[in-house]
C-alpha cells in the first residue's frame, strides 16, 4: 500500500480522534444520562409528546400526533370540585414521549414512583389515556401518574370536563416549523438572565424533550417563562397577527398567515383590506387599528399562541 | 458537463469535475448571498414582503445558511480538491466520471434539501437542520463519493511523500464523514434532552473545526507556494498545525453551550481546549505569511494571492476572537448576541471564502488554460467582498456589544431592538454588496472560460499579463 510510510501517522490520527470522541461524546453522554427527569421535564414531555421536529408521524410538521394539555377544576368522573390541576390527554394512537417509554430518561427514582404509585406501566399508546404530574411530598421526587388507571379518568370525559384546552404540543411543532427559535431563545442564561427572563433551566429539565430548540442567536426576548410575564391571549393574538400593533418598534415578522383562510366565526380573512386599514391607522387617518380576527380553534395560530401562553 | 455522464472514463477531459464543481459553487454563492441579503433586509425592514408565506424569515434563514455552507463553501472545497489533489500527487483524478456524477447528484440533492427546509420540514437542530433522509443522502451520495475520489487519488499518487495540503484534504474528508454520521445520531436514534442539544453543537463545532477552517487553510498551503514560487516556509510547522487541529480542535464543542446547564467539567474542559486553537492558528498564519517572503508585491499584483493573503489576515482576528470569546470570563457577555453572528461570518465569509475564491479563480484558469478575463472586474469583486464583509462584521460586532451591555443593565428588550436598527441596515448593505460582487464574479469567470487569453503549455497563468 502506498500509505505504508504513513502507517504511524494514520495510527496516531486514529488514536487522537477516538480519544477525542471518547472524552467529548462518551463521557458527557454518561454524565448527562445519569441525571433523572425533573418535574419540569415530566411536564414538558407530557405537553409536547414525541418528537416535535420531522418524524414519521408528522413529516410535514402540521402539529399532528400530539397530546392536549387541559386544566381541570372538576373531577371528570364524579363531577366534584377539585383543586385546579393540569392533565395531559393522549388520544388513542398518540405516541408517548421518549421519557415514558425509555427507562433511563426518567431516571431510576422517578420511574420507580411512576410505576408503583402512578401505574404508568398500565398505559399503552393504542388506548391512550390521561396523565398527571405529581411530586412525592416526603422525598420531593416528581413522578407521572396515569390517571386513567388511578382515577378512572377517560380521554373523552377529561376533555369534556376541561376548563381550558391547550394545544401546546402542536404549538411547539409550529414554533419549530415557523422558525421562531431563530430569534427567541428558550434558555435564560445562567450568568445574567435571572432578573429579566427568569430562572434558567437545570440539567434534568430537558430529559425526553426533542428537539430542545433553545436557540443560539437571540434577536428577541427569551421566551422560556413568557407565559408568566404576559398571560394575555388578546395581546398574543394581536402580536402574532401584526407585532407592530402592540409594539411599534418590533422587527418580528407578521404571522397573520397562520390564521388560515377563515377566522373563528367562519368569516374569510381579507389580509389586503386589513393592511389598507392598518396603513390608514398608521398614517393617523383613523383613530383605531382594524380588528384582529379571532383564530379558528384548529388554526396554526391558535396552536402557537397556546404554546407561548403555556411557557410559564 | 452532462455529456460526460455516460462517456468512457478516458474520454472525459481532466479537470471536468473540478470545473463543474467550481461553476456550481459560484452559482450557489450568488444564491446563498442573495438569500442572505433578503433575510437581512427583513431584519432591517420587517414589513418588507410580508404577505408572501414563502418569503417568511423563519423559513428562509436556514436556507441561506445551508446554501452558503453546502453550496458555496463545500462545493468550492470539492472543486479545489478535485484539481489540487491530483496535481500534488503528480497524477490524474481517480475517476472523473464518478466526480461528474458526484457533482450532478450534489446539486440535485442540495436543491431538494433546501426546498424541504424552505417548506418548513426541519429537524429543529441548528446546522443539522436537514431531516434524516436528507442527512443520509448528504453523507452517502454527496460526501462519500467525493471523499473516495480524494483518497484514491492520494493512494494512486506518483510522488513519494504526501504534501501538507493533501494530508488535510484526506483527513478532513474522513473526519467530515465521521462527524456527519455521529453528529446526526440524535435524529437517527431519537436521542432527547441535553444529549441531543449537546450533540447538535458537537456537530456544528466539528463541521466547522474539522472541515471548513482546515480545508480552507490547506488550500492556501497550495495556492501561495504555487503562485509565488516560494516553497512552504516550514513543513514541520505544517505538522504542528495539522496535529494540533486534530487533537485540540475536535474537543471544545461544549463551548457553544457555556450558559446552558451542561456538566461543569465539560464546559471547563471545552473552554481550555478552545483557547488551544491559538496553537494551530499561530502555526498556520505565520507559516503562510513567512512563505510570502520576497514576494509581497504579488499581494498587490496577483488576484489569487490578494484573495488568499486577505483570507489569512482575516484568520488572525478570527482565531483571536475564537480562542477567547468562549472563556467564561467573556462568553457570558457576548453569548447569543450579534457578536457571534459576526464571528461566524468572519470564519465563513471572511477567512474561508477569500481562500476558496482564490482557489476557484486559480483552478478555472489552470484547468481551461485561459488567463483571467478581466483583472479590473476581479478587483471590483475583491473590494465588493471585502468592504461588504467588513461592513457586515463591524456592524454586527457593535450590535452584539450593545446586546451584551443590555444584559448587564437589564433594559427592556425593545430598547435593544431600537438600538440595533442602524446596524441591521448596515448589515443588509454589506450583504447586498457581497451578493452584487458575486454576480460580477460569475460574469468574469464565464468570460474567462469563453474569451480569456490562452495560457501557453508549460506556463502558469500568473506568468501571463492581465490584459483587461
Amino acid at each position: 500500500m502506498a500509505f505504508r510510510e504513513y502507517k504511524i501517522g494514520c495510527m496516531m490520527f486514529g488514536v487522537a480522534l477516538s480519544t477525542s470522541m471518547f472524552v467529548t461524546i462518551f463521557l458527557p453522554g454518561l454524565d448527562i444520562s445519569a441525571i433523572g427527569s425533573t418535574e419540569e421535564a415530566l411536564k414538558k414531555q407530557l405537553t409536547y409528546g414525541w418528537e416535535s421536529g420531522f418524524n414519521y408521524y408528522d413529516p410535514f410538521l402540521a402539529g399532528k400526533d400530539k397530546p392536549i394539555k387541559v386544566t381541570l377544576t372538576h373531577d371528570p368522573v364524579t363531577g366534584k370540585k377539585i383543586d385546579k390541576v393540569d392533565a395531559y390527554v393522549f388520544k388513542p394512537g398518540t405516541h408517548f414521549p421518549n421519557g415514558l417509554t425509555h427507562e433511563n430518561i426518567m431516571g431510576k427514582k422517578v420511574l420507580a414512583l411512576s410505576n408503583s404509585r402512578g401505574h404508568i406501566n398500565q398505559a399503552s399508546e393504542e388506548n391512550g389515556g390521561v396523565f398527571l404530574v405529581d411530586v412525592d411530598a416526603a422525598s420531593g421526587t416528581p413522578y407521572v401518574e396515569f390517571a386513567t388507571a388511578t382515577k378512572g379518568w377517560s380521554v373523552d370525559a377529561t376533555l369534556k370536563a376541561a376548563d381550558q384546552q391547550f394545544l401546546a404540543g402542536s404549538g411547539k411543532t409550529m414554533f419549530i416549523r415557523e422558525g421562531c427559535w431563530w430569534c427567541h431563545t428558550l434558555l435564560p442564561e445562567e450568568t445574567q438572565d435571572w432578573q429579566t427572563f427568569g430562572r434558567p433551566p437545570v440539567t434534568g429539565d430537558f430529559n425526553g424533550e426533542s428537539p430542545t430548540t433553545f436557540g443560539s442567536d437571540r434577536k428577541a426576548p427569551d421566551l422560556l417563562h413568557v407565559g408568566s410575564r404576559n398571560s394575555s391571549r388578546e395581546w398574543m393574538t394581536m402580536h402574532f397577527f401584526n407585532p407592530r400593533l402592540v409594539q411599534p418598534h418590533s422587527i418580528m415578522p407578521r404571522y397573520n398567515y397562520l390564521w388560515g383562510k377563515t377566522d373563528a366565526k367562519g368569516n374569510v380573512i381579507d389580509r389586503q383590506k386589513w393592511d389598507r386599514e392598518f396603513m390608514a391607522y398608521n398614517n393617523g387617518e383613523t383613530a383605531y387599528p382594524p380588528e384582529v380576527p379571532e383564530p379558528a380553534p384548529d388554526s396554526d395560530a391558535r396552536k402557537l399562541i397556546d404554546f407561548v401562553l403555556n411557557l410559564k | 458537463m452532462l455529456k460526460y455522464l455516460f462517456a468512457n472514463e478516458e474520454d472525459i477531459p481532466q479537470g471536468s469535475t473540478a470545473l463543474f464543481f467550481a461553476f456550481s459553487s459560484i452559482a450557489w454563492f450568488i444564491i446563498g448571498t442573495g438569500l442572505g441579503s433578503f433575510n437581512a433586509a427583513k431584519l432591517a425592514f420587517p414589513d418588507f414582503y410580508h404577505n408572501v408565506y414563502w418569503l417568511q424569515f423563519g423559513h428562509m434563514r436556514q436556507v441561506h445558511v445551508h446554501a452558503v455552507i453546502f453550496g458555496w463553501i463545500a462545493m468550492a472545497f470539492a472543486a479545489s480538491m478535485m484539481y489540487i489533489t491530483p496535481t500534488l500527487g503528480n497524477t490524474k483524478l481517480w475517476s472523473e466520471k464518478l466526480g461528474v456524477w458526484n457533482c450532478l447528484l450534489y446539486n440535485v440533492g442540495l436543491c431538494l434539501a433546501l426546498a424541504l427546509l424552505w417548506s418548513g420540514m426541519t429537524s429543529g437542530r441548528e446546522y443539522s437542520d436537514h431531516i434524516w433522509p436528507i442527512d443520509l443522502y448528504i453523507a452517502f451520495v454527496m460526501v462519500v463519493p467525493w471523499a473516495l475520489n480524494v483518497w484514491m487519488t492520494v493512494l494512486n499518487r506518483r510522488t513519494q511523500g504526501i504534501y501538507t495540503t493533501n494530508w488535510f484534504f484526506a483527513a478532513c474528508m474522513f473526519m467530515t464523514i465521521i462527524v456527519f454520521l455521529i453528529g446526526n445520531l440524535p435524529e437517527f436514534f431519537h436521542l432527547t434532552g441535553l444529549n441531543e442539544a449537546y450533540m447538535t453543537w458537537w456537530f456544528a463545532h466539528n463541521i466547522l473545526g474539522l472541515l471548513i477552517t482546515p480545508v480552507a487553510a490547506a488550500i492556501t498551503y497550495y495556492i501561495i507556494p504555487k503562485i509565488t514560487g516560494n516553497p512552504l516556509y516550514s513543513h514541520r510547522v505544517g505538522h504542528l498545525h495539522f496535529w494540533s487541529i486534530v487533537v485540540f480542535y475536535s474537543t471544545p464543542a461544549a463551548h457553544h453551550l457555556m450558559s446552558s446547564p451542561l456538566p461543569e467539567w465539560l464546559k471547563s474542559f471545552a473552554s481550555v481546549e478552545g483557547v488551544l486553537i491559538l496553537v494551530p492558528a499561530i502555526a498556520y498564519v505565520s507559516n503562510i505569511l513567512l512563505t510570502m517572503q520576497g514576494k509581497w508585491s504579488m499581494f498587490i499584483e496577483n488576484i489569487e494571492v490578494k484573495f488568499t493573503i486577505t483570507g489569512v489576515f482575516l484568520a488572525i482576528p478570527l482565531n483571536m476572537q475564537g480562542g477567547f470569546q468562549q472563556t467564561r470570563a467573556i462568553n457570558w457577555y457576548i453569548h447569543g448576541t450579534g457578536w457571534i453572528v459576526a464571528h461566524a461570518h468572519l470564519a465563513l465569509l471572511g477567512f474561508s471564502t477569500f481562500a476558496e475564491a482564490a482557489a476557484v479563480y486559480y483552478g478555472i484558469q489552470v484547468l481551461l488554460r485561459r488567463k483571467l478575463y478581466s483583472s479590473s472586474l476581479a478587483n471590483f469583486h475583491f473590494w465588493m467582498l471585502l468592504i461588504g464583509f467588513s461592513l457586515y462584521w463591524v456592524s454586527m460586532t457593535i450590535a452584539g456589544l450593545i446586546q451584551g451591555a443590555a444584559k448587564i443593565y437589564e433594559v427592556p428588550y425593545i430598547d435593544v431592538v431600537i438600538a440595533e436598527h442602524p446596524y441591521m441596515i448596515v448589515r443588509w448593505l454589506g450583504g447586498t454588496m457581497v451578493f452584487l460582487g458575486n454576480i460580477v464574479w460569475m460574469f468574469n469567470m464565464y468570460m474567462t472560460a469563453t474569451a480569456g487569453d490562452h495560457v501557453p503549455e508549460g506556463r502558469q497563468p500568473a506568468e501571463v499579463a492581465y490584459t483587461r
